[in-house]
């Protein structure tokens, strides 16, 4: 990491760790970080996928889906301990996952992204329809958001100053882990997959393989920040699984830069609420103006944000070795 | 020892015959070369030698064992290693980068989630050693997509090579080198003739014939000639064809 990344990340950690003091000052409200965060972690997840191995899963919303009905589903009925049921919604996300890569890590292009929507379709289906135990179109409500017991003290999370840091911390492990992946041999080698998959599996790399395990990662981080989202939203809905909320994620990827950035998801999720807000605070047909921006973003600069960041910086001085996604 | 063996190869798509009976002995640490024009198949022979394509009838062996059909990934690792025509690169990585990913012992940690890529130094070493025996020294950190086109192709063999193959298979390596490019790769050649087991298709027939120890010639997907590169020199055949016209 380079000085200026350096400085760029203490920034954003700076704002972060700070963001319930001044965010009410600036006009906006505490439950948007709590949002920012979760779909943050959830597109930094997903970008494991789009990003770093070059698959393009366009209906991701499932696993989300999965993991905020999972969380529900395991304080409704088995235990009432948060980490507990983080675990299960992690665990039945990843699971989910693992069954679809199955059907589909042989593919690619667009095949791969074909069957990813038709398997996300059935489990929008099944959510909407399973009234006995999603709650069907209504989906899960009066979910609770439980204490968070640390073993000497029990932080509780009702309010939203409190869960924000509690989202926090537990977004901050799992960009740490995602981070950690990126860089390790594992993570050169999808990498290497993205680039050049028949090269991969000529050089004794089981291509299958890291594929599957890549997506069963994907997913089952992505029902981490399913389970988030149910525990501040206090329910689980079959919206978050439907084939446009999968297309947000694809598109704050993509506007933040993700095919270039490891914390492009990161911004791309921020841009998206905060041009919901603003814009949506001067006129209801706000998605007609955030669509309009990403296709001149694809169209202009597919790199996105984080894209502008660094070919700006290129000019001041320019790199020696070749960017790739996490430089 | 790695001695590959083609047993009656048939390779069909449909209707379309494109490997009639194909059997070729590649014998250990000998350099084979295969000529023949386009279309007749020797593209096509590589596929199925290195696991591409299963073929319709016939038998892979390597050392006598049945590697018929087995996935690219399992034969790579049972120390087949292949160039491609059309390159086949990791065009975002370095060509340092490049050549790593296919040093066994990388290989063998890709499965690392939690380590640190950045600190497998034996294997950069390793790499770096071999970037070095291609002619690239000094390019290690420039990206694949940003190398002239004769040194991607010198990359591509450098690729195949760090997997520390016992045959090494290479599909036209010429193709599109100038006279400097090729006189290059020949002194690589050289240098790797007895190391390990070498098949080149080849266009370039000077170069093979100046090179190989044996040459088969393939055409309408069957072995046509097949003899030392003075011998092939005789056959009708060979003289005939356009290949065939040596300078």
């Amino acid at each position: 990491m380079s000085r200026s990344q350096a400085a760029l990340l203490a920034l954003l950690a700076a704002a972060l760790a700070t963001l319930p003091f001044w965010i009410a000052r600036v006009g906006l409200y505490q439950y948007l970080g709590i949002e920012i965060l979760v779909w943050g972690l959830y597109a930094l997840s997903f970008n494991l996928l789009l990003g770093y191995t070059g698959l393009p899963s366009f209906g991701h919303g499932a696993y989300f889906g999965v993991g905020a009905y999972a969380f529900g589903l395991m304080q409704k009925h088995v235990s009432l301990n948060l980490w507990l049921d983080l675990g299960g919604a992690i665990l039945a996300a990843a699971l989910c996952g693992a069954l679809v890569a199955a059907f589909i890590s042989h593919r690619r292009g667009i095949y791969y992204a074909l069957m990813t929507i038709a398997f996300g379709q059935i489990f929008w289906f099944v959510a909407v329809k399973w009234h006995s135990v999603t709650g069907g179109e209504d989906g899960l409500l009066n979910l609770k958001r439980m204490p968070a017991d640390l073993g000497f003290a029990s932080i509780p999370l009702t309010d939203n100053v409190s869960l924000y840091y509690f989202v926090l911390v537990v977004s901050c492990l799992a960009a740490w882990l995602l981070w950690r992946i990126v860089h390790s041999p594992f993570g050169r080698v999808i990498q290497a997959i993205r680039q050049n998959e028949t090269r991969a599996a000529f050089i004794g790399y089981n291509v299958w393989l890291y594929k599957w395990l890549v997506f069963v990662i994907s997913a089952g981080l992505s029902g981490l920040a399913g389970a988030l989202f149910a525990l501040s939203q206090l329910g689980a809905f079959p919206d978050v699984m439907s084939l446009h909320s999968s297309g947000f994620v694809v598109m704050m990827t993509l506007i933040g830069g993700g095919l270039v950035s490891f914390w492009g998801p990161l911004i791309g999720a921020a841009v998206f609420f905060v041009a919901r807000d603003a814009l949506g605070a001067i006129t209801s047909t706000w998605p007609l103006w955030y669509g309009l921006m990403f296709m001149a973003i694809v169209l202009l600069k597919p790199e996105g944000i984080a894209g502008m960041w660094q070919s700006r910086r290129a000019r001041v001085a320019p790199p020696t070795v070749a960017t790739q996604p996490g430089d | 020892m790695a001695t590959l063996e083609a047993r009656r190869l048939q390779m069909r798509f449909g209707d379309r015959v494109v490997l009639e009976d194909i059997s070729l002995t590649f014998p250990d640490r000998a350099f084979t070369g295969i000529m023949g024009p386009n279309g007749a198949g020797k593209t096509t022979s590589f596929n199925v030698l290195t696991g591409r394509y299963r073929p319709t009838r016939g038998q892979v062996l390597l050392d006598g064992e049945d590697i018929t059909g087995l996935p690219p990934r399992i034969i790579a690792r049972k120390g087949v290693s292949r160039s491609f025509q059309l390159l086949n690169l990791f065009n975002d990585f370095t060509a340092l980068d490049n050549v790593s990913l296919a040093v066994p012992e990388t290989r063998r940690r890709g499965y690392a989630m939690l380590r640190r890529a950045a600190n497998d130094s034996g294997a950069t070493d390793k790499a770096a050693r071999v970037l070095e025996r291609v002619g690239l020294r000094g390019k290690e950190r420039v990206p694949a997509k940003s190398l002239s086109y004769g040194d991607r192709r010198a990359l591509e063999i450098g690729v195949a090579l760090a997997a520390e193959p016992g045959v090494l298979c290479l599909d036209e390596p010429t193709s599109g080198l100038g006279t400097e490019g090729t006189a290059r790769l020949a002194d690589l050649i050289r240098s790797l003739k007895g190391a390990l087991t070498l098949v080149a298709i080849e266009h370039d027939m000077e170069f093979l014939f100046s090179l190989a120890d044996t040459v088969a010639a393939i055409h309408w997907g069957q072995v046509i000639a097949r003899g030392t590169p003075d011998e092939l020199r005789e056959n009708p055949w060979v003289r005939n064809s356009n290949l065939g016209k040596l300078r």
